[in-house]
């Protein structure tokens, strides 16, 4: 089943302009989800979810900050292949996109 | 030929390219963007409509100006030009790059900078939560991807940026609940003064612009923190220029305070370094040309933050001072039309410096408990309780504090730190030095730089 994107109330982005584009699928956690070409991973992410992933140093989360490949805090996991700033990379059709590690990642505890 | 490296693709690269290529030089031009145009006049991706005219308002010529003369630049095969790559490091005459096929090098025999710049960040409490971001990143979201960074966004901060923003946010339809100016009204006319002096209709653009923000907007305010949940921002505090306190709903926050120049790879370059006054930074010692000496030239926001108009103008004479410095024949008095020129960007730039200051006071008394570094949590508690045992000297500090030690490599703490550190010892930000650039300058896969030739690996980790 894929999910309709950018459902009201659920990201943290909204879409203002450009909406007629054509549409693409992806996974997160294993869910399908569909966004649109030209996204970015990071824009497909956060209009269907209010984070990226969770700090590593503290127990807030994270939804990238600068948007520009200068504060690397949009790193997240692929299923497979390597991490992908979000910002800075384009949404490729079928990315399997993961909100935490694949692998075992220390926990912080509080 | 000599082999020129050109570092960046916004107004003052792209400007640069076309003067060395019309000296007869055939550049390599790197870029982290997949289109040139740089932040200010960055490009979204293909598939895009928006015209011009709705992307970069009143500036929409002359970013369109820049993007066909670059895009020309590579049609003609003028320019060696690889985008989306990083430079991740410098030695003995070679950049080492990370882009989509990996780790790769690049010889050069003269290096121009034209890095640009970021939004300078001051730490708010509760500001390392989901859902704060840059004011560049409000922009860069609305200009790139068309979207709104949420529903109720507080813009807050000072700078031009900050109207700017808020106006063209407005304009596209998104939610912008309240704009909040750290700079007071007094001190913010007595810096546009200066301003209207050297740039009357830009200013006169810029007061036009702010009047449109209407109500919204509050000049003198004091940031007291931003309220959040598992979710993100919920109210940010804030009191206004009469001391009252106030609650403002949001769900996004967007933080800026003017610019920081990007000097990484300056610094690897060898570069000098003075503290300026008027930008309260570290900025790269240079002629006024941009000639920082053995080779390296520097032209844009990474040298000198005049905006998008200066950078064109220093990207030019950058470069007419490399073609000079190759004994090539330029056009001197295009070249002292242009130093004119740069002066009046210059006087308007030390206006804009004065109007929208650094709030030195609000970062040297920010509370304990507030996150300074982003990258890994470290409080101004745990920087202040740091200081006894490593001394006020940013390096030191780093290495026992690690404010500055985290992947953005204290691009966004590294000015809050030194003014935390200052207040603590009693001392100017400039007396507790320079927190000194290291490669990689931007994060890179161990697999990449395994892929490099051993000596070329240790540029990047020595």
């Amino acid at each position: 089943m894929t999910k309709a994107a950018g459902m009201v109330g659920l990201g943290r982005l909204v879409r203002l302009a450009e909406a007629g584009r054509p549409a693409l699928r992806f996974h997160l956690d294993g869910v399908e989800y569909q966004a649109m070409q030209g996204d970015t991973v990071l824009t497909a992410v956060l209009q269907i979810a209010r984070s990226l992933r969770a700090a590593e140093f503290g127990t807030e989360r994270r939804a990238g900050f600068c948007l520009m490949g200068a504060c690397q805090d949009c790193w997240v996991w692929q299923e497979d292949g390597p991490r992908l700033r979000a910002c800075s990379t384009l949404l490729e059709p079928g990315m399997r996109l993961l909100s935490v590690a694949p692998e075992p990642w220390p926990e912080l505890s509080a | 030929m000599t082999r020129i490296l050109v570092v960046g693709a916004g107004p003052a690269g792209i400007r640069a390219a076309e003067t060395l290529v019309a000296g007869g030089l055939h550049p390599v031009v790197v870029d982290e963007g997949a289109k040139a145009g740089g932040q200010i006049y960055r490009r979204p991706p293909d598939g895009f409509t928006r015209p011009a005219t709705v992307l970069y308002g009143s500036e929409a010529a002359k970013a369109a100006a820049l993007h066909q003369l670059f895009d020309r630049l590579v049609a003609d095969n003028r320019i060696d030009y690889r985008p989306q790559r990083s430079v991740l490091g410098l030695a003995d005459g070679v950049a080492h790059l990370a882009g989509p096929g990996g780790a790769e090098t690049v010889a050069f025999d003269r290096l121009m900078l034209a890095t640009g710049a970021m939004d300078r960040l001051a730490p708010v409490p509760g500001w390392q939560s989901a859902g704060v971001y840059s004011l560049g990143a409000a922009q860069i979201a609305l200009k790139a991807q068309g979207v709104a960074l949420g529903r109720r966004i507080v813009l807050a901060g000072s700078g031009p940026l900050l109207t700017l923003v808020a106006s063209q946010l407005r304009k596209a339809g998104a939610g912008v609940v309240a704009i909040l100016d750290t700079a007071p009204l007094h001190v913010q006319v007595l810096g546009g003064l200066r301003m209207a002096l050297a740039r009357p209709w830009v200013t006169a653009r810029g007061i036009a612009m702010r009047a449109g923000l209407g109500r919204g907007y509050h000049a003198g305010v004091m940031l007291e923190r931003i309220e959040t949940d598992d979710s993100g921002p919920r109210v940010l505090h804030w009191r206004d220029a009469f001391g009252r306190y106030r609650l403002t709903d949001c769900d996004a926050v967007a933080l800026g305070w003017h610019l920081r120049a990007e000097t990484a790879l300056a610094d690897l370059a060898g570069a000098s370094f003075d503290w300026s006054p008027v930008w309260q930074q570290w900025l790269v010692r240079s002629d006024a040309q941009g000639r920082a000496g053995g080779g390296l030239y520097l032209a844009g926001d990474g040298l000198r933050i005049l905006g998008a108009d200066g950078a064109e103008i220093a990207g030019r004479l950058a470069a007419r001072a490399l073609l000079q410095d190759l004994g090539l024949d330029v056009a001197t008095d295009e070249q002292a039309r242009d130093l004119a020129r740069l002066g009046r960007m210059q006087r308007f730039a030390e206006g804009i410096a004065r109007a929208f200051p650094w709030p030195a006071d609000m970062v040297r008394t920010v509370p304990d408990d507030a996150v300074l570094c982003r990258c890994e949590g470290v409080t101004a508690g745990a920087l202040r309780a740091t200081l006894p045992l490593s001394g006020p000297e940013a390096n030191r500090a780093k290495s026992l504090g690690r404010v500055g030690m985290g992947r953005c490599q204290g691009r966004y703490c590294q000015l809050a730190g030194a003014e935390v550190s200052a207040a603590a010892a009693g001392c100017r930000p400039v007396e507790v030095g320079r927190l000194r650039a290291q490669p990689p300058v931007r994060p890179v896969r161990v697999a990449d730089i395994c892929s490099l030739p051993p000596q070329d690996q240790r540029s990047i980790h020595p």
